[in-house]
């Protein structure tokens, strides 16, 4: 019994030692050994209860963060594929595709890191996912996607990959303020038969252990995030849908106004830390 | 045919003779069981990849049968020893008949 107790310890030895990506909490996040993610920064200025700001990422075990650090790895990336695949695929009455207007993906690098942001021509914040729809209904001539359905995570999962390793800068004032103060307000109001807010678990808490779970920030620079629980990539408002659910709350439906608001209040909490979707969480 | 298959090789450029060599491949692919049935209570059928094979310079490296346990995006990681220059050639067998191919060349230093 002891002989076999220390093969296992040897042979446990031996992996971690040959891991080429062991990583903890304060170790730093490097994609493909090029992209440098941030993943710890200062506070924005208008958080008043957190000094540091971190990403998911600090929080998972050393295999699911090793799994980020390399795209082959990453089971996000296939995804991504799919998304380029659509990107370049003509939809629609107009015969045009993403392509024909934007060029290469990789022409947007920097947009993800900005929504979501106040749209003059609509009146109303939008997310990213409300921004592709607009393209596919008035450029395109096509059918929109679904909301955090798979055509559209592939295709925000395309287009937070470009702007990895770029620093999320969301705009709270000016027109976009109302909405902003919005998801703030809801941020911290306690829903549901629990009786939880967003902040208790993920202000007040973050770094201890819900059950078996690490909790983090619940900062949203990762999405959409491919999850080993479920085996494909989730979009905010989803996650947020399971948050709220959890509070044994009814939830606000995923593309309502409420989670828009929650959605930009949450993603402008980030600001500081860089995009780094699609990412691997649990 | 199963829709999106895409298959993914990384195999180093190059390595000195002899060298051990660590070849991750992983083929986008559902996987379907055949054990699922759809809304309407019908089962799905089975489409998966059944077999995949890793050869060098035509000698066989590595040669596993699928079943349909194993989920979706099959990943395979293995090890090969580079004798030579030469071309690893990576085949995944459908269950609809299709082969899926993907070749990659090493040099020798």
């Amino acid at each position: 019994m002891k002989k076999g107790l220390t093969t296992t310890a040897v042979g446990l030895a031996l992996i971690l030692s040959t891991g080429s990506a062991v990583a903890d909490q304060d170790s730093d996040l490097v994609i493909n050994g090029e992209i440098e993610v941030t993943v710890r920064a200062d506070a924005p200025a208008h958080l008043e209860n957190l000094d540091q700001i971190f990403s998911g990422w600090t929080f998972r075990s050393s295999e699911t963060q090793a799994l980020q650090m390399d795209d082959f790895e990453n089971p996000g990336m296939i995804f991504v594929d799919e998304g380029i695949t659509a990107w370049n695929t003509v939809e629609g009455e107009a015969g045009e595709s993403c392509a024909s207007c934007h060029g290469a993906p990789e022409e947007m690098a920097g947009v993800a890191a900005t929504y979501p942001k106040w749209d003059e021509a609509a009146g109303e914040v939008q997310t990213m996912t409300m921004q592709v729809n607009d393209c596919r209904t008035e450029q395109m001539g096509a059918e929109e996607w679904a909301y955090d359905k798979s055509d559209m995570l592939n295709m925000t999962a395309l287009l937070a990959s470009v702007s990895r390793g770029m620093s999320v800068d969301v705009a709270i004032d000016g027109p976009a303020a109302e909405m902003w103060e919005l998801g703030r307000d809801l941020y911290y109001t306690r829903t549901g038969q629990l009786e939880l807010s967003c902040a208790n678990c993920h202000e007040d808490n973050y770094d201890n252990n819900i059950r078996a779970d690490h909790l983090s920030q619940g900062m949203i620079n990762g999405f959409p995030t491919y999850r080993l629980k479920n085996a494909r990539l989730n979009g905010v408002h989803s996650r947020f849908r399971g948050c709220v659910r959890d509070t044994r709350a009814e939830t606000y439906a995923v593309g309502s106004p409420e989670f828009i608001a929650l959605e930009l209040y949450v993603m402008s909490r980030g600001n500081g830390l860089d995009i780094e979707g699609p990412s691997v969480r649990n | 045919m199963a829709d999106n298959v895409t298959p993914r090789v990384r195999v180093p450029r190059d390595a000195t003779a002899g060298e051990t060599i660590t070849i991750k491949t992983l083929i986008s692919h559902p996987m379907e069981s055949g054990q699922r049935k759809d809304s309407d209570g019908n089962t799905i059928p089975r489409s998966i990849i059944n077999r995949f094979t890793c050869a060098f310079n035509g000698e066989t490296v590595i040669d596993v049968t699928l079943e349909p346990a194993i989920s979706t995006n099959p990943y395979f990681e293995f090890q090969a020893v580079v004798p030579e220059a030469g071309s690893f050639e990576f085949t995944w067998y459908d269950d609809d008949g299709d082969i899926y191919t993907e070749t990659k060349d090493i040099a020798v230093s």
